[in-house]
């Protein structure tokens, strides 16, 4: 794909190309809705939409950071040891998220709820093999340009905590009667939707009616 | 190839240690913190550090030690806060902050850690089901479910997680009464 070099005008076409890379997270190439990549944790963590914002923020940091700096350093990784350099890159990321999530956002709730770094729990660690990350690394920040590596690791990144934010909210309005947080009935919920059966109803659904709507469009 | 694969190893080392410098602080004010307010939660008013002043005491059968946090005010003991743990829950490992008076009655008591069922045994940090131990004194007060012929009120379809929650209650009031030091 061409590179913008400096000095260079700026071509329409450039632009319009380069909003693609971003957008296409999002619905074309929605990680979770259309490729049906990183499977665990959206299945896991999306007990509450609050948790499936917290948990693709997290990855889409690590996204963006892996992706820029595989796309900077791809030219000097001979392409022999690229895989396991890659893993390295993307691994630090995760450990430094794991570490920042555990300074700043590890204070429990007014009345004692626990706090987003202890209910999201093992999978910050597990975002080092969510295939998303390593695939986006492979297949795109290793053949393009870091600004474009960015604009995909950000689209990529944040179509996927949309799509686990639009799940836990389903699961977490079903499940609790509850909206980011706030009771709205104040009796139990329909338990399934909170356990992981649940998560597969919700999922399965969410992407029929995806796949429906692609259709008709 | 050995040399740029040494380079990147030793960079992200290094930005890692970085990184866990800088969180190192925070990342233990945080903990501390969150143990503050458990503390805070099951005892008495107090105005000393009962971090600070923690020590460890046996349990009942002498196998694990549990470590207490003395709340004092003015320097008078008010009640102690007794970090106790079961491994009977639904998913293993639960662990309770909880809150012992000087005349032995259960304060109040927080969870600090559980991995039990989302909306079945998670219900156990709800109050409707928590503060009926509170006030109670466990030598007066039969400290199982109503099931196994106690006086708890168990989590309707969690009862393996009600027993856990008792046996980790058990375990810090045990450990106060019979190995605690009594200041």
């Amino acid at each position: 794909m061409p590179c913008n070099a400096p000095g260079m005008p700026i071509r329409k076409e450039d632009v319009m190309s380069n909003m693609k890379e971003f957008t296409k997270g999002f619905i074309k190439e929605n990680p979770v809705f259309v490729l049906l990549l990183g499977m665990c944790p959206t299945l896991g963590t999306t007990t509450s939409a609050i948790n499936g914002l917290g948990m693709g923020l997290a990855t889409t940091f690590v996204l963006v950071a892996s992706n820029v700096v595989i796309s900077l350093v791809k030219n000097v990784i001979p392409d022999k040891v690229r895989i396991p350099a890659f893993v390295v890159v993307i691994a630090s990321f995760v450990t430094i998220v794991d570490l920042l999530m555990a300074a700043y956002f590890n204070t429990p709730g007014p009345n004692g709820e626990p706090s987003l770094y202890d209910n999201l729990g093992i999978f910050i660690p597990l975002i080092v093999v969510n295939c998303i990350v390593l695939g986006r690394a492979e297949a795109f920040a290793s053949k393009n340009n870091i600004f474009r590596s960015f604009l995909d690791g950000l689209g990529i990144g944040l179509g996927f905590a949309l799509a686990l934010m639009i799940l836990g909210t389903v699961r977490e309005l079903l499940g609790s009667y509850s909206l980011f947080g706030f009771r709205l009935i104040n009796t139990d919920g329909i338990l399934v939707f909170v356990l992981a059966p649940g998560a597969f109803i919700a999922l399965g659904f969410i992407i029929a009616l995806i796949n429906h709507l692609r259709k008709t469009n | 190839m050995t040399l740029t694969l040494f380079l990147v190893t030793f960079l992200a080392s290094l930005a890692l240690g970085v990184v866990y410098e800088l969180t190192k602080a925070p990342k233990a004010a945080a903990e501390n913190a969150k143990k503050n307010f458990a503390i805070k939660k099951v005892v008495a008013e107090f105005n000393n550090e009962p971090n600070a002043e923690a020590y460890r005491i046996p349990t009942a059968d002498g196998t694990d030690s549990l470590t207490c946090y003395p709340a004092k005010k003015d320097g008078i003991l008010v009640g102690t806060a007794i970090e106790s743990y079961t491994m009977k829950g639904f998913s293993g490992l639960i662990r309770v902050m909880v809150g012992i008076d000087t005349s032995g009655n259960i304060v109040n008591t927080s969870v600090l850690e559980q991995k039990e069922t989302p909306g079945l045994g998670t219900k156990m940090t709800e109050p409707f089901f928590k503060d009926q131990f509170n006030g109670k004194n466990p030598s007066t007060f039969k400290m199982t479910v109503k099931k196994d012929g106690g006086e708890v009120d168990a989590i309707t379809a969690s009862t393996i997680t009600s027993r856990a929650y008792c046996d980790a209650l058990q375990r810090a009031w045990d450990a106060h009464t019979k190995g605690g030091r009594h200041e």
